[in-house]
């Protein structure tokens, strides 16, 4: 079967993001920009799904501006078969970003589509559902273990207070949680390689889908910040500090 | 205007983040009517009947909707959408789970985990793991937003009175996912993102073995395991542990971090606890910069004192 993945490119979490003066949002010029660590997962996943052969076709795609397919071509590196790029705006909603794919799902027919549970920057945690909203897939999101057997795909989810254990019926959607795989490295030939392997781009017109906005982000401003405290000496002086002035022991 | 808020439940009680959530409903206008779906959950309707603000609970009992599953939960969302101006849910993850898909399916886009309402239109939601905060306005007819447990306050009890319970006879069928089981979190601890105490270690515990001492430390004071990025990568712990932006964000009242520097990445996971401590052979390590007490020293020998000492 095939099973698509859908990545985005973010700023790299060991970056110390920086708010831009005017309150529009976050600086990305000249930032270190990495696939979203979910994503990694995503696409890690899938590249086990084809070595357990259970599938034999793995496809990348991205929405973004033209230096996304640096994020594919990493994807690429790291087993994927080919990739496609939505060229677009930065700045997608979830929403828009799920009738993309829904429109490139209707076109490649996966029977699995994998994604990140949330991306870093915006941290919305949207897409995925949104995306089984509109194709009308079951989903199976926050993966922690994902079993293919037949026509169905058994998911353990995380939820709140352990785990949930369904069974979805094939074509399905999944999003990826932290427990569910530990991402490969893209060795230095496969990076070679990858630079070959066909990477096709659309517009979000030749699939039929308006790029509409629902949100207006009036500013981004900086969270209370926090200063350090003191330094105590002794174990006797922490714990007397937190049971006696902090009170939380 | 009027507010449908999506009960969380387990058949039998009001989950406590959906209590959180009415609370945080409460600053909307219009009344808030509760949706309990699931199946011979009169108890739970009754509960939310009780809420201050409930104008109405609307009960969809049925074995369709047992385990609250979000494919055939969010089209009932959907059909009873009407005139509601807004639907919310707690950001746990059954809310995640469900709300985006109920906006795809109305066409809208939807706010997750807001910390503030601003109005009735703009709220406030943390981006890049709550290194910033944006205030969002939404120009949909409908607005679905998930709300952070923590940073509301929980709905009272009416004092006098209970709300109209209204059942509703929706039965939509879910043929293609089941629910096949569930595990509980091993009970011993609490679970990691709703720990009132958490002690983390990091790469300075060594190894694997040294672990035992952040558990040992964590059983004595009830508290939580967590773990930073290296722990987890050099094997110490399981990466479902990680504390960090890749990892789970907690906010307790008390967060312990062992032998862990405070990177960037780390920081985000934890700079929302009421009260940080650290604790760390390096005087210059980052994480004391935030930590209300920091303790200089060999972990080795400070951690059995602890132990002792707590």
């Amino acid at each position: 079967m095939k099973v698509l993945v859908a990545i985005k490119r973010v700023i790299d979490p060991y970056v110390k993001v920086r708010l831009k003066s005017d309150g529009s949002g976050v600086e990305t010029a000249n930032v270190k920009m990495a696939m979203n660590p979910f994503c990694e997962i995503a696409v890690e996943e899938a590249i086990r799904l084809r070595e357990a052969g259970h599938v034999s076709e793995v496809v990348v795609v991205s929405a973004g501006e033209a230096v996304c397919q640096e994020q594919l071509r990493t994807a690429l590196a790291l087993g994927a078969d080919r990739a496609v790029h939505i060229e677009a705006t930065a700045n997608l909603e979830p929403l828009c970003v799920a009738k993309l794919l829904n429109a490139v799902i209707a076109k490649e027919q996966p029977q699995l589509v994998l994604l990140g549970k949330q991306s870093i920057d915006t941290d919305n945690n949207q897409v995925a559902q949104m995306l089984s909203a509109l194709t009308h897939y079951p989903q199976g999101t926050f993966a922690s273990k994902v079993v293919v057997d037949g026509d169905a795909v058994t998911v353990t989810r995380e939820v709140d207070g352990g785990l949930e254990t369904l069974n979805l019926s094939l074509p399905a959607i999944i999003s990826t949680d932290l427990r569910l795989n530990e991402p490969r490295y893209a060795s230095l030939p496969n990076i070679m390689k990858a630079k070959k392997k066909p990477l096709e781009v659309v517009k979000p017109d030749e699939l039929g889908v308006a790029v509409t906005q629902h949100h207006e982000v009036l500013d981004v401003f900086a969270p209370p910040q926090r200063s350090g405290g003191e330094k105590v000496q002794s174990v006797t002086e922490l714990v007397d500090k937190l049971k006696n002035s902090a009170k939380v022991i | 205007m009027a507010v449908l808020l999506i009960a969380e439940h387990d058949n039998q009680v009001l989950g406590h983040d959906t209590l959180k959530a009415m609370g945080a409903a409460g600053s909307l206008s219009g009344g808030i009517d509760v949706l309990v779906a699931g199946v011979h959950c009169q108890k739970v309707a009754e509960q939310a009947s009780r809420i201050a603000g409930v104008q109405r609970v609307l009960v969809a009992d049925s074995t369709v909707y047992e385990h609250q599953l979000a494919e055939n939960l969010s089209a009932l969302v959907a059909e009873i959408v009407g005139k509601y101006t807004h639907i919310v849910a707690a950001a746990t993850t059954f809310g995640k789970n469900l709300l985006p898909r109920v906006a795809a399916l109305l066409d809208v886009g939807m706010l997750s985990d807001v910390i503030a309402i601003e109005s009735d239109d703009t709220v406030v939601r943390p981006i890049y793991a709550g290194n910033a905060l944006a205030r969002v306005k939404s120009n949909d007819a409908v607005k679905i937003l998930t709300v952070r447990g923590s940073a509301f306050d929980t709905a009272s009890e009416r004092s006098e009175g209970t709300a109209e319970i209204a059942s509703l006879d929706i039965e939509i069928a879910n043929d293609v996912s089941r629910f096949v089981g569930r595990e509980s979190a091993d009970s011993a601890r609490p679970e990691l993102s709703a720990a009132r105490i958490v002690v983390s270690g990091g790469r300075g515990l060594g190894n694997k073995e040294n672990f035992a001492l952040i558990e040992k430390l964590a059983d004595k004071l009830g508290a939580a395991i967590g773990a930073s990025r290296a722990a987890v990568d050099a094997g110490f712990v399981s990466n479902d542990l990680q504390v960090g932006q890749t990892g789970k964000i907690v906010a307790p009242d008390l967060y312990i971090a062992v032998g862990i520097s405070g990177a960037i990445q780390h920081l985000a996971g934890m700079k929302d606890s009421k009260v940080i401590v650290a604790i760390n052979s390096d005087p210059e390590a980052p994480i004391f910069d935030i930590a209300d007490y920091g303790l200089v020293g060999d972990l080795f020998e400070i951690l059995p004192q602890l132990i002792d000492a707590v």
